[in-house]
């Protein structure tokens, strides 16, 4: 038992850090202004040279072989600077789906190119009324001769306006189904939303009598749930490592301000109450942290574990952030209401990552079910 | 990162609980359960020698002093399998978890050899001096005095003065406190660590009855009361520093087992919820699954520290660990009697309570000993976020 990270897993972090160091204030607004809502520059980098986004991909599809653990790690240092790219939605969520649903000769052909930074995923597994999947599913597919037809919509696709190729949850049978689809296929409408959070845009899809070849279908008919509940965890524990490094840089960012303001003839930091507020929030982060860990190892090591583990880290990780940024609107006074300061980009990307995949109180009662306690009424979201 | 236990580490787990299962269904079968502080004394004194013959009273202590050289790993195994036997509180806390841990770390050979063995083997209980009357939150404010008199071997400690608060001084053998040794000295300095046996005319123990009806703690007089010169922790003068050690073990890791324990206390609520069909409530689950959660990061805090501290270093998650786990508890008090509505408000006749009624009374301590939490957030604020301290009064 070894409940801390190795050395070379720390010179991951480390070298991630120091990489995005730059990634300032002003290039994350360059690149939300940017085409597509990402710098290219960056995507190309991680994919390439870096190859961050092979870094969990078995060696088979040219992956460097690590696991959930280092990627968790990318993850924090990624939410610490709020970078805005294509990497959650391809590298996390897209390549956890194509991992637990496709086939060998599938995954070779999406998850090779993915490893060489080319390859942009847009996941479209929600529905409009925006239910965590599978939950309100829309999409359908049926079949056409040798061919299948997909109709209906999607929403929330993060990424969506620029994957190249689009992961689709369907109805198909009794039963959900994945398929892929390139981008541009006839009959694929893709709309673009204005986001609240502006680091991670959105789009709503419709599928208006989509044809596609029977090979487009990931894995068996109508046998995508089961394994798309162990994708989803996947993608709750990564999302809850982004959220634990939002949280502690948006924690110092407010603790340097607090030191540096002067109000009353004293620095604002040496006010109890604003101590107090801080040392809660430290403490949250703390265990927020501690949740994350054990939940990327437990995506490692244990996939009996991995259900609760994701429950418990993405409920407290996107709690614990949310409470970090709206704790530093607050602390900045009216600076931090300002659009140019950056507290609201922190805070609007906390609200958006506790709602995506199940929010925190969604995955409190789903925990329960998953301890055996039964169900009340699921939450809506 | 890795959380497997080594094979070697699972056959320590079975063993344990082997042992455990085997005490508390046969000879101790009456103590399986006992969440009480000290009720049952006797019987509570006879299972920490159990625990001592068996050597498993202390087992991270070198073989030397009875205990197993034990790793963090099997700590923490010991820990979740005394939990999870229903093993009862242990009396010998202040010893096995405060006093001996710090008579390793800064103790002399001759006080590790005179002390540790009887609190590893069960048969000498202690007590913790540091609270007066004027002294609480300001720690550094303790005024009881002690100074060397007598020549040659006749060399004692003579002091004088009063602690409160004294948790279970009534049963110890053993006090291990805070008095100031310098004349006229304040605040930090002047202060020393002494080790002073309980049982002598100058120590009087006066119990103070506690909102939950049970008396545990105590006011303790000190009048003329002695002690051997080289009964003094560190160097005379150098107390607070040793203090200060002691408060780290009590607001850190060592606590584990305790915290363990609160997973039965969840369970009963739980059973209890089920019971009576508040299990259904959408804002009771809410709380039960934040009370699962909770309890699950103290304990990946608890590995996080203890993996940190066998590499030599202290996490931040230290600082946070006590305010986290006490709040946390007082929050499962509060929805132990939300469960169970009405009918947990009722008492014995000798106005004793069951099991979560006593939770809800008795966690509105853990947020006041051991430093409170609005401590804990000067201490976290100051020291581990770097926030200015407040100018202190005169
Ligand atoms: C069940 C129990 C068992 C105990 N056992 C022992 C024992 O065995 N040995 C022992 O020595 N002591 C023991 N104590 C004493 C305990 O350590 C003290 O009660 C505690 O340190 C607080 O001190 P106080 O009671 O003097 O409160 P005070 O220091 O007077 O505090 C009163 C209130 O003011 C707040 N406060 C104080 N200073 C500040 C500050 N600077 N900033 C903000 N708020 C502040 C406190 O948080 C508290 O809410 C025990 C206490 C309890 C409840």
């Amino acid at each position: 038992m070894q409940f801390e990270h190795t050395e070379e897993q720390l010179m991951i972090r480390s070298a991630a850090r120091e990489l995005l160091e730059s990634y300032d204030s002003a290039r994350l607004r360059a690149a939300i202004g940017a085409p597509g809502g990402y710098e290219a520059a960056l995507w190309q980098q991680m994919g390439g040279e870096l190859g961050w986004c092979g870094l969990a991909l078995p060696e088979r599809y040219g992956g460097a072989g690590l696991g959930w653990i280092e990627l968790c790690l990318l993850q924090e240092e990624l939410g610490r600077r709020l970078v805005a790219s294509p990497f959650f939605a391809s590298a996390v969520l897209g390549a956890a789906l194509v991992m637990e649903c496709a086939t060998e000769a599938q995954r070779q052909e999406l998850l090779s190119p993915l490893a060489r930074g080319q390859m942009r995923f847009g996941c479209a597994i929600t529905g409009p009324g925006g239910h965590p999947a599978p939950q309100g599913v829309d999409a359908e597919i049926t079949s056409a001769g040798a061919s299948l037809r997909l109709s209906g919509v999607a929403d929330f696709v993060i990424h969506g306006d620029t994957a190249d190729v689009l992961l689709v949850l369907a109805r198909e049978g009794g039963g959900l189904s994945l398929v892929s689809i390139p981008a541009g296929t006839s009959g694929v409408h893709v709309i673009p939303h204005v986001m609240m959070d502006l680091t991670r845009p959105m789009s709503r899809i419709e599928f208006q009598d989509v044809t596609l070849g029977a090979d487009a279908r990931l894995g068996a008919p109508g046998a995508a749930a089961l394994p798309l509940e162990r994708a989803l965890d996947l993608a709750r524990i990564a999302l809850a490592a982004e959220a634990v490094g939002a949280a502690e840089r948006v924690l110092e960012m407010t603790g340097d301000y607090l030191k540096q303001r002067v109000q009353f003839g004293r620095p604002l930091g040496s006010f109890q109450a604003l101590k107090h507020r801080m040392a809660d929030l430290m403490t949250e982060v703390e265990a927020a942290k501690s949740a994350a860990w054990y939940a990327a190892c437990a995506a490692q090591e244990r996939p009996e574990e991995c259900a609760e583990a994701a429950a418990i880290a993405k409920s407290y990780c996107c709690d614990a952030f949310y409470s970090c940024a709206a704790g530093s609107v607050q602390l900045h006074g009216g600076i931090g209401f300002t659009w140019e300061h950056d507290a609201h980009l922190y805070f609007k990307r906390a609200r958006a990552s506790a709602t995506l995949l199940g929010s925190p109180v969604w995955q409190r009662e789903r925990l329960l079910r998953v301890l055996g306690l039964g169900a009340a009424a699921t939450p809506a979201f | 990162m890795q959380l497997g236990f080594t094979p070697a580490e699972e056959r320590f787990r079975s063993e344990a609980a082997g042992w455990l299962e085997a005490q508390l269904s046969g000879p101790f079968r009456d103590l399986r359960g006992e969440s009480t502080f000290s009720a049952h004394l006797e019987r509570r004194l006879e299972w920490e020698r159990a625990l001592g013959a068996a050597r498993y009273g202390c087992i991270g202590w070198p073989a030397a002093y009875g205990g197993r050289d034990a790793t963090l790993a099997e700590q923490v195994i010991f820990a979740e399998e005394y939990a999870r036997a229903g093993a009862p509180w242990r009396i010998g806390h202040m010893g096995v978890e405060l006093a001996g841990p710090t008579i390793l770390a800064f103790g002399t050979d001759a006080q590790k050899a005179r002390f540790l063995p009887p609190i590893a083997r069960g048969e000498e209980f202690w007590c913790q001096g540091y609270s007066e009357p004027n002294a609480g939150s300001d720690l550094a404010n303790v005024r009881t005095r002690a100074v060397l008199s007598g020549q040659g071997a006749q060399r004692r400690w003579v002091i004088d003065g009063q602690k409160i608060w004294t948790s279970l001084a009534q049963f110890a053998d053993w006090c291990f406190m805070l008095v100031r040794t310098e004349e006229g000295s304040r605040g930090h300095k002047g202060l020393s660590y002494l080790l002073v046996p309980m049982r002598q005319p100058g120590v009087t123990v006066r119990p103070i009855r506690q909102m939950t009806g049970e008396a545990e703690f105590n006011e303790t007089y000190f009048t003329g009361a002695v002690t051997d010169a080289d009964h003094v922790v560190g160097a005379p003068g150098d107390g607070w520093r040793i203090a200060m050690g002691t408060l780290a073990f009590e607001r850190g890791v060592s606590t584990l087992g305790q915290q363990m324990g609160f997973r039965n206390e969840l369970d009963a609520i739980i059973a209890a919820a089920r019971a009576n069909g508040m299990v259904g409530d959408p804002l009771i689950r809410q709380r039960l699954a934040h009370a699962h959660i909770g309890l699950k990061l103290m304990r990946y805090s608890a590995l996080r520290m203890l993996s940190s501290a066998q590499a030599g270093r202290l996490s931040n998650e230290a600082y946070t660990y006590k305010i986290f786990w006490a709040s946390w508890r007082k929050k499962l008090g509060e929805l132990a009697v939300d469960v169970l509505g009405p009918a947990a408000e009722v008492a014995a006749p000798t106005y004793e309570w069951e099991l979560l009624p006593r939770l809800f009374l008795g966690s509105r301590a853990d947020t006041i000993y051991g430093g409170t939490n609005q401590i804990q957030r000067n201490i976290i604020a100051e020291r581990a976020l770097g926030l200015p301290k407040e100018p202190r009064g005169s």
